[in-house]
């Protein structure tokens, strides 16, 4: 684990895996500390933003975090009904060398976590992808993505809370509220969520 | 209910307050003012607590009426404040149906409008901060849009004499360096020898600077960095090397290295910085 210095007010926490990202995410939401504004996951680091002030006590917590903890299992489970029948579903199943079937059956019996959100407000990276589902984006990013769109890239799954230019390989769509500042809470998925995938037919 | 209407915005007027916390890791900006001492002065003037409602006017040529008896006050850049024609002082007095125009800003981009009572539009996320990257937030107010007013709370503070918000022909902003300074050659050197202007590609979410280019180490030059989480202040420097300093509506991640962070203090100037400004950067270790 680094710290890196982020201005007088943030440390960016740099690890080696994403599953070193959720100990860290874990243990210092966990601490609860009332200085703590702001805690980040992404891919391989954890921001944690503070008051004035409040930096010395966040790094005598991440001193003392277990990389080698998983949560303790007490993580929310959201389950997404999902339509399968997304314009790359064919793309995705000629990579993996698979029937469509089998893409369906293998993205729907998977259990994902939520790693980190980003690139717009409610769009959480899930892991847990199996392994054939594994691929690269498209060529040539679409300008529109429909909201509710399922999509896999790299190790990742995710949702499209709302229409944007993207470049994932779309495998189905849902109409689950995955961002709504009217609903308490607003985003359907949060760092550290279970995710399952419900076959909609 | 107290109202007062907007007649005309001018080039772009937000309801902007103090921002949302809290939300960054569902991919939420923080959005709210640029210039929270503006902000907060104005409120102040009105008799507001300091995180209620007002208006953030670019450019100047807001033309607003009141629907009621209200105080009002405009902080930020110098900019003519009239009523029926009149010049006036802020904070100043409006009675039911009297108008108020802002000409332009001189040395400054964004004026605080203030009402007694604040903006009392839906809160989304604890915050009625218009948020123009993610949409968060009422919508960028058009010509004859109807603004709710909250109770009067307080006593408006009676001031002889309001000093303007001047942004000067060239800025010198301190950083402190890191979290990914150690992607660049010597990068203290390169940034208090380089100097830059601020391009008029810049908005609400970031301060893009035109001007020396800031060079990689060898090793890292076709480094991808993963996304990464981003405060207000970062300065990032994408693979053109041309820096940009990120503000109130910036995204919570972003993939290009981080060389350091304008602290809170320095950003209100910036946000205030008309393009074609010149920029130098004060590194500090």
């Amino acid at each position: 684990m680094r710290l890196r210095r982020c201005g007088d007010r943030a440390v960016l926490v740099e690890v080696g895996s994403l599953d070193e990202v959720e100990a860290v995410r874990a243990a210092v939401v966990g601490a609860r500390l009332d200085e703590v504004v702001e805690v980040v996951p992404a891919a391989r680091t954890v921001l944690v933003v503070t008051r004035d002030g409040g930096q010395a006590r966040v790094r005598r917590v991440l001193e003392g975090v277990d990389l080698g903890r998983r949560s303790a299992g007490e993580a929310r489970e959201v389950v997404v009904p999902v339509v399968y029948d997304g314009p790359d579903l064919a793309l995705v199943a000629d990579t993996a060398g698979i029937a469509v079937e089998e893409v369906v059956r293998l993205h729907s019996e998977a259990v994902y976590s939520v790693a980190f959100c980003g690139f717009a407000p409610g769009f959480g990276y899930l892991v847990g992808l199996p392994e054939a589902l594994h691929q690269p984006r498209l060529d040539s990013p679409r300008t529109r993505v429909p909201a509710g769109s399922v999509g896999v890239a790299g190790e990742y799954t995710a949702a499209y809370p709302r229409a944007t230019p993207g470049g994932w390989r779309l495998i189905g769509r849902t109409d689950a509220p995955l961002f709504d500042v009217h609903r308490d809470p607003a985003a359907l998925l949060a760092p550290g969520d279970r995710v399952r995938f419900e076959v909609v037919r | 209910m107290r109202t007062v209407t907007v007649l005309r915005t001018g080039p772009q007027a937000l309801v902007q307050d103090l921002g949302r916390t809290g939300f960054a890791a569902l991919g939420v900006p923080p959005s709210g003012a640029l210039d929270t001492p503006s902000l907060t002065l104005a409120n102040r003037l009105v008799g507001n607590p300091p995180d209620a409602a007002a208006l953030e006017v670019l450019l100047g040529g807001l033309h607003l009426r009141a629907d009621a008896s209200c105080t009002v006050a405009v902080t930020g850049p110098s900019v003519d404040v009239l009523v029926d024609g009149v010049h006036r002082d802020s904070p100043f007095h409006l009675a039911a149906g009297e108008e108020v125009r802002l000409g332009t800003p001189a040395h400054g981009l964004r004026n605080y409008l203030a009402v007694s009572g604040g903006l009392d539009v839906d809160p989304q996320l604890g915050s009625r901060s218009t948020d123009l990257l993610s949409g968060i937030g009422p919508d960028p107010l058009a010509d004859g849009h109807v603004l709710p007013l909250g109770d009067v709370l307080g006593v408006p503070v009676g001031v002889d004499v309001l000093v303007p918000v001047r942004v000067p022909d060239e800025l010198v902003v301190p950083v402190l360096l890191g979290p990914r300074e150690g992607w660049f050659n010597d990068p203290t050197f390169q940034l208090s020898n380089g100097s830059w202007t601020v391009s008029e590609r810049s908005n609400r979410v970031g301060v893009r600077l035109v001007g020396t280019a800031l060079q990689r180490e060898e090793r890292y030059k076709s480094r991808e960095l993963p996304s990464e989480g981003l405060v207000t202040g970062a300065v990032q420097v994408p693979a053109d090397g041309q820096p940009a300093v990120f503000l109130a509506d910036h995204p919570t991640t972003g993939g290009y290295p981080v060389i350091g962070v304008v602290p809170e203090r320095s950003l209100p100037l910036l946000g205030q910085a008309l393009p074609g400004t010149r920029l130098r950067f004060r590194p500090q270790g």
